[in-house]
Parts: structure tokens; C-alpha cells; sequence
């Protein structure tokens, strides 16, 4: 489904992905792993298609088709979903406009027919309980004063909503407690079947407990160092990264 | 992030969708203000002496006057003798009695603007005055607001007919002295809306007025004067649209607003003057005075405008808060674009004990525009017990505009409470990429932020026009994103 082949990309004239190579089938669900500053947030918005990173070098297919020449919208209504590690408030807007208008714009794209008002608050309502939202969040603004918790659920209320085909979770484990780990857990596990792949950005194992990768993968400085199955997370997690030669250091991730 | 300034430079072209011009015979003024100019005007309205004294005495104090300079807006000087008073369709005869009698091009001008003058085709139940370069055209739905014993008619009539009215209340507001624009207002005012609800009467319609300016070369310079007598309410709404010509022109209104006791005025504009060319070339020049009076206790005088149009705003509808509990309130949204500049915002003037006002301003700059918010607010010795509270936002789209906010506070008496907020935002590049990457367009993106940054303005206007507006915002916006 989805190829990223020899990926190189830059921000600010500074390269942080160095050659990326990867391979996502349909069914698939990989855990990409590594130290801050590695370039995990960075690959997520890139294949996202976010402007502020720039591709130097490489392609990335998606279904065979050159995914990096497609704008942001259409690469989301090819069905590439970003759950993002910081979701922005957008003021005054309501999160069910936001949220129809969104649906809509998708349907239309695969030739459905756009949802009314009520049939998507139907739709909305029934999927808010789904990641233990209150329905009354459908009335508020997007994100707007939302603790950071709710945000990281209204992030899986989307993509339950939007029906991607790779879901990319970018550290949407970050800031949860355990609870809220076990609700976003559920979601994207029911998000999970043959014909959908996930891809998930995080610095620790833990968020694997609940979300069982088929592939661990370690990205540091920039390139995929290692790749195993899931018993690659746990060794991760015991030995820390010490032992595949790489620094876990403190800086700021530039993504 | 450079791709979202060029979607934005991208959205901001749009072309003007009311420019065309109506090809009509009019009576035109050559250009050139004295007082012979004012005579003929006076006359051809055929107005009672009193009207005509209070013309001259405002023009002489004008020409004493100096234009005001301390507005954030910069435009060329305009030569008020370049600028014609008075244009006029002409009519077979000197009113038109009915419908039938406007001129058929002119019916066909308002319809192209969306708002039809023929009755039966009514606007959702909106009582319209229609005022074409110096004149009202139309007024319609006269006789069942007369079974309500509510006046809705060109100023020119009321004149006539209500002369005792319009000599009680005219400049009691605005005073010809008031200010430059104002004291030419007063000179040379052609026509505009007079409403008076009686006591105890609750408007059983929206009354609106549709200002159109058409001719070349004039100005217009319209009045109004809505009266609320005690317990009574009326919602009244404006709406302007103008040709795209080359030259600026010049509009300068008065309005003025009086509430009495227990009385309340809702005031809603939908401006939308032509704004000049995405190089700043034309436009109208917006130099309007609105201020309404709450004169009676308890009474309540409520503002909500937006601004879209226009080369230069200035316009500040302000409240005088005399009686005791009065209320007034101020809902805007300015939105500039290319190289419009304006310079809006209230006034909430509070003399009397427990008078209360809110002022909600949100601003938005796109393309090379200015958007400044001035208010004031302002406490005297009575004012016991009196509170404000301001919120003025800002929103930046691109990197090219530029947003000020501009308040004053005066208080004469310790007791008074204030409250003032402020904030300036952009449609922020991470507010774009969530949109997009949840499939919605660029466009439909910044009208959907934009329209969430207006809520709160918006849910003030009557149903009708809140949807106009929210479209309105749309229009103007579309090619600021790409």
C-alpha cells in the first residue's frame, strides 16, 4: 500500500530524514521507534504533506501512485489520516462543523453522497462514545480548551469518523494516563482491519501493550537502524537504546 | 510558512460582484458646494424654511471645520467642490405614488442586487426603503406598518409631513458642530431613511434600507433619524453596494438614533460599498457619523455591523448612555482587504447611574489592508454604578496586513467598572495544515476559521442577514487562499 523509498527531508535547509525505506501492506500495523530528535514527528508530517518540510530527495507511493505531488487534501482524501501529537484549537468553530465538513469533503471525493446535519449528528453522537467523549464536545470548539487528553481522543474520534486507510499516530500516547491510554488503545484497535494499515510514532513501549504492532521499527538520525517484530519493542524498552549505538538525547525534536 | 501567504495572496482576488453601472436618466448638480447649491437642493425638495436655515447655519459652521487627520487612514485630499451634491432619476412625476410609478431599470438594479422591491415578491417579511444616489426610491410595505402606527418613510417626506418630528430630533444626537463630515452631512443631505415607532409598540417587521450609489462623480450623503417612543422596539437593518469606478467617491452618512424609556433600537448594517481594485485604485470613501441616544431610562440601543467593503472606513456608531439602566452595545466585524484601510470602532459615552455597554470588535486584515479598532469609553460624575466590558480581536491572514487597536478609557467617577480584552491572532499555518489534512480545501478552510472568529458578532444579527453576512465574509475572502 503505502513505499517510502530512500526518503530525504529538510526543514529549515537542515536534513533530519536521511533515507528512509519502508514498506506498509494493507493489515499492517508498525510502531516506529526512537530517541528524541530522531525524526519520527518529522517522516509523520511529511508523508502528511505538512509545507514546512521540504522533500530533497527519494518518492513515496501510495497504491502505486506518487503521493509526495498530491496537496495535503488530497493526500487526506486518498485516505492518509494524521492523529497529531499537538492538536491546534481552531476558535468559534464548532468541532461538529468541523467534523462534517470534513466527512463531506471525503465522501464527496469517493462519490458518496454528502451526510445532513442529522444524519451525521447520528453518526457523530454514536462515535463519541466510542472513545468515551461526551457528546456535548461535538458543540464546542475544535479543541478549543480541551485537557490534553480530550484532544488526543477527538484526534481517534476523526479517524473513526474519517475511515483512513493508514492512520499515522504521531506520539498519541504523549501526556495520556493509563485510562485514557486504554480508551485511544481501543479506538485504534477498532480502527485495525485487513483492508487498513497504521503507522505509529512513539517514544515508549508501553503504548504497544495495547496496540500490538506487527513491526517494530528504530529510526535514529534520521535512518531506520533496526527493524523487528514486536519482542524488538520489549528489548527497546529493557535495554534502552543504548545498546544499538545510539544516544537517547535530550534536544528537541525539530518535528 | 511561505505557502499559506500565497494561498492567501491567492484567495484576496476576487472581483466585486455588485460594480455594474445603471444606465438611467438623472438630474445631476454640476459639481461645486455654496450656498446657491444648498438653495436649489432645499428646493427641489421642497423644504420648509426651518430646513433650510438649519442647512445654511451647519454650512457656514463647515466651513469653519477642519477634516479630521488623527484616523489611522491615509487617502488623497479630496476637493469638495469636484463633487456633486445632487443626482436624481428622473421621474414623470415628483414622487412615485406606487411600485408601478419607479422606473423599471431601477426596479431591475435592486433585483440584480438581491433585493426585490415588489411586495409581493417580499424579503422575508422586510419592509425595504430603497435610496438610489440622492433619492429613495421605493419604500415598501407602508401601510401595514401605518396600521401599526409606525412611520417608515424617506427623511424627504417626513420633512413634509412630520416637520414637528424631524425639528425635535434632528441633530439632537449629531449636532451639525459635531464633526467635519458630520457638518457637511448636515449642509447637503439629500435623503435617507426617518422611522418613528410610537409608545409601546413593537415593530411588527425588520425595517431595512438599501443605499445604492450609481452616478458618477457625487456623493451621497444620506440621513437617518429613528425615533423609538417609550416601551418600544425596532430592529432596523442597512445594506450598501456601489459601482466599481476608477475614482473614489465619497459617502458620508448620518445617522442618528433616539431611545426613550424602556424603548430599544437594534441597528444592523451589512456594508458593502465597492472597496477599490486589488491595486487600491477607486472605491468609496466611508466617513460615516452613527450614534444613537438612550435618553429614556432602561432603554437599550444595540450596534452590530459588517464591514466589508469600502477604500476607507471611518465610523465609529457610539452610544449616549443619559437615562438610568440604559444599555448599549456594540457587535463588529471589520474585514479589510488589498489595500482598504479602516478605522471603526464605538463610543460608549455613560453619564447615566447604572448604565451598562458591551463592545465586542473583531477585525480582520488580509492582503495589504489596516484594520484599526478606536474606542472609547467614557464615564461622567453621574455615571454610579455604570461598567463596560470591551473585547477587541484581531485576526491577521497573511503577513502583509496590519491590525491596531486603539482604546480609550475617561472616567469622572471611581464607581465605574471596566473590563477590556484584547487579542490578535493569525489563521495559523498549523490551523491550515489540521483542515487540510482532514480533506477540507484551502478555501473552505479560511471561510471556516473565519466565520468561527465572527461567531459571536454574527449570532447578533437577524437570521436573514447573519447567512448574508457569513457569505458576504466568504466573497470578500475568496483568493486569499490558494
Amino acid at each position: 500500500m503505502l513505499s517510502i523509498r530512500n526518503l530525504h527531508a529538510a526543514v529549515d535547509g537542515k536534513e533530519i530524514l536521511k533515507g528512509i525505506d519502508l514498506e506498509i501492506k494493507p493489515g499492517e500495523v508498525h510502531a516506529i521507534m526512537g530517541p528524541n530528535g530522531s525524526g519520527k514527528s518529522t517522516l509523520s508530517a511529511v508523508l502528511a504533506g505538512n509545507e514546512a518540510y521540504e522533500v530533497t530527495e527519494g518518492e513515496v507511493l501510495l497504491d502505486g501512485e506518487n503521493l509526495l505531488d498530491k496537496e495535503t487534501e488530497e493526500r487526506a482524501r486518498d485516505g492518509i489520516f494524521l492523529a497529531f501529537q499537538y492538536p491546534v484549537e481552531i476558535p468559534g468553530v464548532s468541532n461538529l462543523q468541523f467534523l462534517r465538513t470534513a466527512v463531506n469533503a471525503m465522501r464527496v471525493h469517493r462519490g458518496l453522497e454528502e451526510l445532513s446535519a442529522v444524519d451525521f449528528m447520528k453518526l457523530a453522537k454514536e462515535t463519541t462514545k466510542q472513545v468515551d467523549l461526551d457528546p456535548a464536545f461535538l458543540k464546542r470548539g475544535v479543541n478549543e480548551g480541551f485537557s490534553g487528553g480530550e484532544k488526543k481522543r477527538n484526534e481517534i474520534l476523526q479517524a473513526l469518523l474519517l475511515e483512513p486507510r493508514l492512520a499515522i499516530l504521531d506520539e498519541t500516547d504523549s501526556g495520556l494516563d493509563i485510562d485514557a491510554l486504554k480508551v485511544v488503545a481501543d479506538g485504534v484497535n477498532a480502527l485495525r482491519s485487513p483492508e487498513r494499515a497504521v503507522l505509529m510514532v512513539t517514544h515508549y513501549q508501553r503504548l504497544l501493550n495495547h496496540i500490538v504492532p506487527d513491526y517494530v521499527h528504530v529510526l535514529a538520525g534520521g535512518k531506520i537502524v533496526k527493524s523487528g517484530g514486536r519482542e524488538l519493542a520489549l528489548e527497546l524498552e529493557e535495554r534502552g537504546y543504548g545498546w544499538l549505538g545510539i544516544k537517547d538525547s535530550d534536544e528537541v525534536e525539530a518535528g | 510558512m511561505a505557502n499559506t501567504d500565497k494561498q492567501v495572496n491567492e484567495l484576496i482576488k476576487r472581483e466585486y460582484e455588485h460594480g455594474f453601472v445603471t444606465e438611467i436618466e438623472a438630474e445631476t448638480f454640476e459639481p461645486g458646494l455654496n450656498e446657491d447649491i444648498i438653495g436649489r437642493l432645499s428646493a427641489i425638495k421642497k423644504e420648509p424654511q426651518f430646513m433650510l436655515d438649519w442647512r445654511l447655519k451647519a454650512y457656514r459652521r463647515w466651513l469653519e471645520m477642519d477634516e479630521p487627520n488623527w484616523a489611522h487612514v491615509g487617502y488623497p485630499k479630496i476637493d469638495y467642490n469636484a463633487i456633486s451634491y445632487y443626482s436624481a432619476p428622473k421621474r414623470k412625476e415628483d414622487m412615485p405614488q406606487s411600485l408601478d410609478d419607479v422606473d423599471p431599470e431601477l426596479l431591475k438594479t435592486y433585483e440584480k442586487l438581491g433585493i426585490p422591491l415588489h411586495e409581493r415578491e417580499k424579503l422575508a417579511g422586510v419592509a425595504v426603503d430603497a435610496v438610489f444616489d440622492s433619492v429613495s426610491v421605493a419604500t415598501t410595505f407602508k401601510e401595514p406598518l401605518a396600521k401599526a402606527g409606525v412611520i417608515f418613510c424617506s427623511i424627504s417626506e417626513a420633512i413634509q409631513d412630520y416637520p414637528e418630528l424631524v425639528q425635535k430630533y434632528l441633530g439632537s444626537v449629531v449636532p451639525a458642530g459635531d464633526n467635519f463630515f458630520a457638518g457637511l452631512n448636515s449642509a447637503v443631505f439629500s435623503d435617507g431613511t426617518f422611522v418613528y415607532v410610537p409608545k409601546g409598540v413593537r415593530c411588527p417587521m425588520e425595517l431595512s434600507t438599501y443605499f445604492r450609489i450609481n452616478a458618477a462623480n457625487t456623493g451621497q450623503f444620506e440621513r437617518t433619524l429613528i425615533i423609538a417612543d417609550e416601551g418600544s422596539y425596532v430592529s432596523y437593518l442597512e445594506g450598501c453596494t456601489a459601482p466599481m469606478r476608477d475614482e473614489n467617491q465619497l459617502h458620508a452618512a448620518v445617522v442618528e438614533l433616539v431611545a426613550l424609556d424602556d424603548a430599544q433600537i437594534k441597528y444592523s448594517t451589512v456594508q458593502n460599498w465597492y472597496p477599490g481594485d486589488e491595486n487600491g485604485k477607486g472605491g468609496i470613501f466611508n466617513f460615516v457619523t452613527k450614534r444613537g441616544a438612550c435618553i429614556g431610562k432602561n432603554s437599550k440601543i444595540s450596534w452590530t455591523q459588517v464591514e466589508t467593503g469600502s477604500a476607507v472606513t471611518w465610523k465609529y456608531p457610539s452610544c449616549v448612555l443619559r437615562g438610568e439602566n440604559s444599555v448599549g452595545e456594540f457587535y463588529s466585524v471589520a474585514l479589510t482587504n488589498n489595500y482598504q484601510q479602516a478605522d471603526t470602532g464605538t463610543k460608549m459615552v455613560h453619564l447615566g447611574k447604572n448604565t451598562s455597554s458591551t463592545i465586542i470588535s473583531k477585525g480582520i486584515s488580509a492582503g495589504r489592508s489596516s484594520n484599526a479598532y478606536r474606542g472609547l469609553v467614557k464615564f461622567g460624575p453621574g455615571a454610579e454604578g455604570a461598567r463596560n466590558f470591551t473585547q477587541c480581536d484581531s485576526l491577521l491572514i497573511g503577513d502583509q496586513c496590519a491590525a491596531h487597536t486603539f482604546p480609550y478609557i475617561e472616567s469622572k467617577n471611581k464607581g465605574a467598572i471596566v473590563e477590556h480584552e484584547a487579542t490578535t491572532s493569525k489563521v495559523s499555518d498549523e490551523q491550515m495544515f489540521l483542515c487540510r489534512q482532514r480533506g477540507i480545501d484551502p478555501e473552505q478552510a479560511v471561510s471556516m476559521i473565519v466565520n468561527g472568529f465572527c461567531k459571536e458578532v454574527f449570532k447578533e444579527l437577524p437570521m436573514e442577514f447573519a447567512v448574508e453576512a457569513g457569505k458576504l465574509l466568504e466573497v470578500s475572502l475568496e483568493g486569499s487562499v490558494g
